[in-house]
């Protein structure tokens, strides 16, 4: 079964298409995003395709689609509706599936499936990038708030933190948003202090 | 009153005006309503949300709620429309290129004028075998069906001797920029912000070409199991007294400033300002120029869902072969729309209520009372461009004159 993948993170195209291998399905085709959409499908001809609910390009592969059919060619219709449950899933999850018409059902959904649980696999690894990258810059702010209390009031390390801590529990704050604002208000007021 | 939350699906488009105000300044709060706003930027994925229940109710081109409903490319599901969330308000803009062809001055032309010279340009970039591209915002867009009844109404056929794409909102300007197309139609700001940026020149406005034309509707899931016929009732009354308060002049600056948000259209205010209060800038540089009823969001019961406007939409998928031509194809899309949610919702309110779900669209060269179960109804003029008329009552006769009609 030739399925065509289209993506506008390769990241997230690569996760999916890693997935479908190892489930056997080794019959794929990833298409950039904007280029000739429409050209690069019809060369590829895929029973199913796959495509991130955010992708700009959905209304225009819909008419595509839609203009196909009344060429009479080979169709590609939106998934099954019968199966509300795991197409609601799908589109929980961002992504969405077009399968060609007459594709049997049971063959749809182990992909779906799959797409959707890769999908959500991206979809965390995401979160914990983001997570990665807050944490990081909030140990700066600390570290450079730190710095800025030990010079500005001749205190060592821990009394610093200390401080830092204190007020950031006296005014129901995270740390990092107390560190944030001495970072900001030094370099705006710096000489002043 | 129990505390309901809906949500409700949208694109950055200044027409999605209504529910934003909604929320944003009380007016669902004081029905009981809490609203969630999800944007989107295709209107594939507004319409996937909605039928898979992520969505409560959605801001929809009323063509693809229609399509939705009658399953034209899928499966069908029931939707209804209750409320227009407005009329008009797009534009068709084209690549300062063209617009030097078919030369173009700082005023909204006539759109037979225009007509005859892109129908020369139209014939002389087929001969050097790169026809002119124009982009819509859907397959089932108002956009797609007032950009094909102006060409055909020029001589220009739409499927044979240009070519008709489709690009989101949010990506029209970066399409004119980059040579995809040669022109867009598309909603508000979209066609502004591709002027200010110099890739574009707006051309004509879509209210040229059907003067009350509709636009964008609000469209709800009735067979979901969370379908609640008093939310639909309380969101429809929330939108009518938002757009109220949209029309105010003296409301203009404000609401621009709450639709230019990053959450809504992330869009400049000053942009979104000139299409709400009908100032359009034409050209990059150039004194905006006013045309009124650019878009129309209130006035003339411009929010009730006429079963005949839903018709006239129906025709034009017909004519170009996107939907059956059939009077049960008519029947079931006047039955999307739904005015007597919109009556029985608004009903003991200040609003006009029209005694009648249908009339003849485009008979008024001038404003006409109508009859209305309350308040005084009068209609202002709702002509098409080429002044030919739709009765619902003989919709078949207007779809087979126009299938037949020999091409000027």
């Amino acid at each position: 079964m030739r399925i065509a993948i289209i993506d506008t993170s390769t990241t997230r195209a690569a996760i999916i298409s890693d997935g479908l291998r190892e489930a056997g399905l080794t019959d794929l085709v990833i298409i950039d995003h904007a280029a000739g959409l429409a050209t690069q499908i019809e060369r590829a001809a895929p029973e199913v395709v796959l495509i991130n609910l955010e992708n700009p390009s959905r209304d225009m592969l819909e008419d595509f689609f839609a203009m196909s059919r009344a060429l009479a060619r080979p169709i590609a219709m939106f998934v099954d509706q019968s199966d509300a449950e795991s197409t609601s899933a799908a589109v929980d999850a961002g992504v969405s599936a077009y399968v060609v018409d007459g594709l049997a059902k049971q063959r749809i959904k182990p992909v779906l499936d799959l797409a959707i649980r890769r999908f959500q696999a991206f979809s965390r690894l995401q979160a914990e990038l983001t997570e990665a990258r807050t944490a990081l810059a909030d140990r700066q702010a600390i570290d450079r708030a730190k710095a800025i209390l030990m010079k500005r009031k001749g205190l060592d390390e821990p009394a610093a933190y200390a401080l830092l801590r204190n007020h950031a529990m006296r005014s129901n704050r995270r740390i990092a948003e107390i560190a944030e604002a001495i970072v900001t208000s030094e370099a705006l007021m710096g000489d002043m202090l | 009153m129990s505390n309901t939350v809906m949500r409700i699906g949208f694109l950055p488009l200044v027409d999605a005006a209504l529910p934003i105000l909604a929320h944003e300044l009380g007016f669902a709060e004081d029905e009981g309503l809490g609203l969630e706003l999800v944007r989107d930027i295709t209107w594939a994925a507004v319409r996937d949300r909605l039928m898979y229940g992520q969505t409560d109710a959605a801001h929809m081109v009323a063509p693809l709620a229609i399509a939705t409903a009658l399953g034209c490319d899928r499966p069908a599901v029931p939707l209804a429309v209750p409320f227009v969330l407005g009329l008009n308000g797009n534009a068709f803009t084209v690549s300062t290129v063209l617009a030097d062809a078919l030369m173009l001055d700082n005023s909204l032309g006539d759109p037979f004028e225009i007509g005859a010279r892109l129908k020369l340009e139209a014939a002389r970039r087929v001969a050097i075998g790169k026809p002119l591209r124009f982009g819509v915002v859907h397959r089932y867009s108002s956009h797609n069906y007032m950009l094909r009844y102006w060409l055909a109404g020029v001589g220009i056929q739409p499927d044979r001797d240009v070519e008709i794409t489709v690009t989101s909102p949010p990506f029209a300007a970066d399409a004119l920029a980059c040579g995809d197309v040669d022109g867009i139609c598309v909603g508000e700001p979209w066609n502004s912000i591709a002027v200010d940026r110099g890739v574009g020149r707006i051309m004509l406005a879509t209210a040229q070409i059907w003067r009350r034309g509709v636009e964008k509707v609000l469209a709800v899931r009735l067979d979901s199991s969370n379908a609640d016929t008093d939310a639909i009732e309380r969101l429809v009354r929330a939108l009518h007294r938002a757009a109220a308060h949209f029309v105010e002049p003296r409301n203009a600056e404000a609401n621009a400033a709450i639709l230019s948000r990053s959450e809504y259209l992330d869009a400049p205010s000053d942009t979104i300002l000139r299409a709400t209060t009908d100032r359009i800038r034409l050209t990059k540089g150039a004194d905006a120029i006013h045309y009124p009823d650019f878009m129309f969001q209130h006035r003339e019961a411009a929010n009730f869902p006429w079963r005949s406007q839903a018709m006239w939409l129906y025709s034009q998928m017909a004519r170009w072969r996107h939907a059956e031509a059939s009077e049960a194809g008519f029947a079931g899309a006047a039955k999307v729309f739904r005015p007597d949610i919109y009556r029985s919702a608004l009903a003991g309110t200040d609003a006009i209520l029209p005694g009648a779900s249908a009339k003849v669209e485009g008979a008024n060269s001038v404003p006409r009372g109508a009859s209305s179960q309350t308040g005084r109804l009068i209609l202002g003029e709702d002509q098409f461009f080429d002044r030919v008329q739709f009765d619902p009552d003989r919709a078949m006769d207007y779809l087979e004159h126009q299938r037949t009609k020999p091409m000027i």
